[in-house]
């Protein structure tokens, strides 16, 4: 029950440095546009730009960028994959060859191409959780979306339901895994048999987790509604969000320098 | 059943950022029948305590024994041990998944091997056991139950594998006391008229010091103290309140007047032998 | 001043076969009261509780708080903001990330200024002792302190009677002696009227009144003293007296001189002492 007692909520590791304290909308308007640019890029020049414009970024939050590294970790496998697909079937002059298989210098380029958009999107999506709080985020996440309240997209509603799905995620985690126990304790076998098997083997996880959960819901929201709340009509913010010069010329910089990256094919 | 640990320790997240070491170098050997309360606070490692007696953590360092065998040595051997130990958690209801009472009792008994016509038996029995008539029950939800009922279901989940030990983790924790005391009663008639080994965690000093014929005080991840309940109540009451752990109140106002200088057995346990102290004591003075 | 006057109520999933939940409870509770609501399971402790705060509404009578009908709509979020509650779940009432983003909640939902509530939830935080504990994750608090952030959360909306509805019965006993000790504390320092609904004799036994229900009905109301005197009603209504009190008992059974309402640990050594 210890293990994830002291898992915190998110990526976010907390340091005293200006890419801290930016405000969350104009970190997440930058992201979204390296995001867009990245997949707009034709050159490796571009490539290059977004990725020392990152690279500048973490130093700047003084966050040890092994923690990036981490978020690679996991996507490993898929970028391995993406590269080892295209570089045995795409069509072109064949440089090696093992076997049947034949590696194309048109695959190498395009794998690669293709891997190192991957990478710089876990750089940046990285970049992003690793210097804003899960409050920053859901805060960021509703007044962007408030600008679309005339469309009826229901920010506060999507605010509030991200904020308790972050606060009981390690409840629930701790929860799976005394149900898990509990049942194990009764010879329950999570380990063994085929796939169709241990599928089936889930159930008496996860219907007491929905149980559970439902349970929680439902006297989570007596709580709150005991608190006064009624939907977001009326509802002020215990966080101010307020753009500062430093917010300003952070962006004028970035804007420039990832449009910068993606122009730069066209000339 | 003879479970002995042998300088066992435990470490969550071995080797790992938040590596904590849990339980310290414990050596304990439980026999066949004995009825043991293991008391300490939240944190001092008593869960995990249960978890490695049935195998369900293996200890860092150390050796779990039962019957002279260690049971990791071989991972098999783990399945045995869930049919001879049987473990219940804290607020057990939420484990319950099966669509009915008996499906749900029988999930034990069947996951261990029993075939399916004892298991009618073995459902039936536990359900004895915890006062729920068989033939009422059998079909209905565990879901359509009151929270003391969810609980009973729980149990007898349990009981129908009919383990030779028996580990209970808080058993009455939220319960009123009507619903608590037809647990208690419960376990006193496992102990004493099944003859199971108990092994029962409760922060109920009152409960411990009646149905416990031993006492484990835990501290830190160490198991500080081991006797009779009479023993560490008359002996250790001073670092029992020191760690904060609430004697019973009847044991409590004894061991107070002890210290205020009244010839007093402080080794008292229930509310009789209390009140039997309390007038001896005035027919002495009388005299 | 908490009103309930003629307070009958059904669930509606009970009218078929018309088990009322409360039955014609009568009962004022005055500023600054401390009281434990006490009876066993299905007597209706729960139900009245949420009466007090409008989650549930009556279905003959009236629950008036300080003038305010519960069952005028455009009350209810006044009465929500004077009536704070606390329920037994620790967990389920905690909705932000951190604790001091928790306590706010309720301020965001009345709508309060965004400079006024910092100071606030400052205060409610102090008031609780949690102030260095403001940043902390929920999932990381001990089940005491858990409920005494949801307990800040009511003070912070400046909440005059908190209802607690069996707040320590998932707890540990540390657990249980913290939520003890700041409800005392803010009835004595604060005046906040204080209901508390529990199942332990030995908590109620701390109370200066106890009401006991039984089966929606309110049977007995009195000081501690008064009510511990008649062990054979609590014993029918399966209420079970703390173990000092059944000593007591015991020892006035016994031929002695002895008061058999004893309430706590401290005042039967005393009265020990006069005989030994």
């Amino acid at each position: 029950m210890k293990f994830f007692r002291n898992l915190t909520i998110g990526q976010y590791i907390h340091k005293d440095s200006i890419i801290h304290q930016l405000d969350p909308r104009i970190k997440l308007l930058t992201t979204m546009f390296i995001i867009i640019s990245v997949f707009l890029i034709g050159s490796w020049l571009g490539f290059l730009i977004i990725g020392l414009y990152l690279f500048i970024n973490i130093i700047l939050s003084k966050v040890n960028p092994k923690y990036v590294l981490i978020g690679i970790k996991p996507l490993l496998i898929i970028i391995i994959l993406t590269l080892l697909i295209h570089f045995f079937t795409t069509q072109g002059e064949v440089i090696y060859q093992i076997w049947f298989l034949k590696i194309t210098r048109e695959g190498v380029y395009r794998g690669l191409f293709i891997a190192v958009r991957l990478f710089l999107l876990i750089i940046a999506t990285s970049w992003l959780t690793l210097t804003t709080s899960p409050i920053a985020l859901t805060d960021g996440i509703e007044r962007l979306l408030s600008i679309f309240k005339f469309i009826k997209i229901p920010a506060h509603e999507i605010a509030m339901m991200m904020t308790i799905a972050l606060r009981f995620i390690p409840t629930l985690m701790e929860e799976t895994e005394k149900i898990m126990k509990a049942q194990m304790a009764r010879g329950a076998d999570f380990e063994s048999g085929n796939i169709m098997n241990r599928i089936k083997n889930m159930l008496p996880i996860i219907i007491p987790l929905f149980v559970n959960a439902f349970h929680r819901a439902d006297e989570l929201a007596i709580a709150m509604e005991a608190r006064c709340y009624r939907g977001g009509e009326g509802r002020t913010h215990y966080r101010l969000l307020s753009i500062k010069r430093v917010d300003q010329i952070f962006f004028f910089i970035s804007f420039m320098i990832i449009l910068s990256a993606f122009i730069l094919k066209i000339l | 059943m003879f479970i002995h640990l042998k300088n066992v320790s435990f470490t969550y997240n071995l080797h790992m950022p938040f590596e904590t070491e849990v339980l310290k170098s414990i050596n304990l050997a439980i026999n066949k029948g004995e009825f043991v309360g293991i008391i300490g606070h939240t944190g001092c490692g008593k869960t995990t305590l249960l978890q490695i007696f049935n195998g369900l953590l293996e200890p860092t360092e150390g050796k779990v024994l039962i019957d002279g065998i260690d049971i990791h040595k071989e991972k098999k051997k783990l399945k045995e041990i869930r049919k001879n130990i049987g473990l219940t958690f804290q607020y057990p209801e939420n484990q319950l998944f099966e669509e009915t009472i008996f499906k749900e009792v029988a999930f034990g008994p069947k996951n261990l091997g029993i075939k399916d016509d004892s298991l009618e038996k073995k459902v039936k029995k536990a359900l004895d056991m915890v006062e729920m008539n068989y033939s009422i029950y059998k079909e209905r939800s565990p879901f359509s139950l009151s929270g003391g009922e969810m609980r009973r279901v729980a149990i007898a989940s349990t009981l129908a594998i009919d383990p030779e030990v028996i580990i209970l983790d808080e058993p009455t924790a939220s319960l009123d006391p009507q619903s608590r005391n037809s647990i208690l009663k419960l376990i006193r008639e496992l102990h004493h008229r099944y003859h199971k080994t108990i092994i029962l965690v409760s922060h109920n000093m009152e409960v411990v010091a009646e149905l416990a014929q031993r006492i484990l005080v835990m501290e830190k991840g160490r198991i500080i103290m081991d006797d009779t309940p009479r023993k560490i109540f008359q002996d250790f009451a001073e670092k029992i309140e020191s760690i904060g752990l609430a004697l019973p109140q009847v044991t409590y106002i004894m061991y107070k007047l002890k210290q205020m200088g009244k010839p007093l057995n402080s080794g008292i346990l229930t509310i009789e032998e209390a009140k039997d102290e309390i007038l001896k004591l005035m027919k002495k003075k009388k005299a | 001043m908490i009103k309930f006057d003629h307070v009958t109520h059904t669930y509606p999933s009970d009218r078929e076969n018309e088990t009322v939940s409360l039955s014609n409870i009568n009962l004022d509770i005055h500023k600054g009261d401390f009281i434990a609501v006490i009876g066993a399971n299905g007597s209706g402790k729960s139900t009245f509780a949420k009466h007090i705060n409008g989650l549930l509404l009556p279905n003959k009578g009236d629950v008036i708080i300080d003038n305010y009908n519960t069952k005028d709509k455009e009350n209810i979020w006044d009465i929500r903001k004077k009536v704070g509650m606390v329920f037994q779940n620790p967990d389920n009432q905690l909705v932000a990330t951190t604790v001091e983003d928790d306590i706010a909640f309720g301020l965001e939902n009345i709508g309060m200024e965004e400079h006024k509530m910092k100071k606030r939830v400052e205060w409610a935080l102090n008031l609780v002792d949690m102030l260095e504990l403001r940043n902390s994750e929920p999932h990381l608090l001990s089940g005491g302190q858990k409920q005494k952030v949801v307990i800040a959360g009511a003070l912070a909306m400046h909440t005059s009677y908190l209802v607690l509805d069996e707040p320590t019965s998932m707890l540990d006993p540390r657990g249980r002696k913290e939520v003890l000790n700041i409800i005392k504390k803010l009835n004595k320092e604060e005046n906040i009227t204080i209901i508390y609904i529990t199942h332990f004799m030995s908590e109620a036994a701390e109370f200066n009144k106890i009401i006991v229900l039984d089966k929606g009905k309110l049977v007995l109301s009195g000081s501690p003293k008064t009510i511990f005197m008649q062990a054979d009603v609590l014993d029918n209504l399966s209420l079970e007296l703390p173990q000092i009190t059944r000593l007591a008992r015991l020892l006035s059974e016994n031929g002695l001189d002895f008061p058999p309402n004893i309430l706590n640990e401290e005042e039967m050594i005393k009265k020990l002492c006069l005989f030994i």
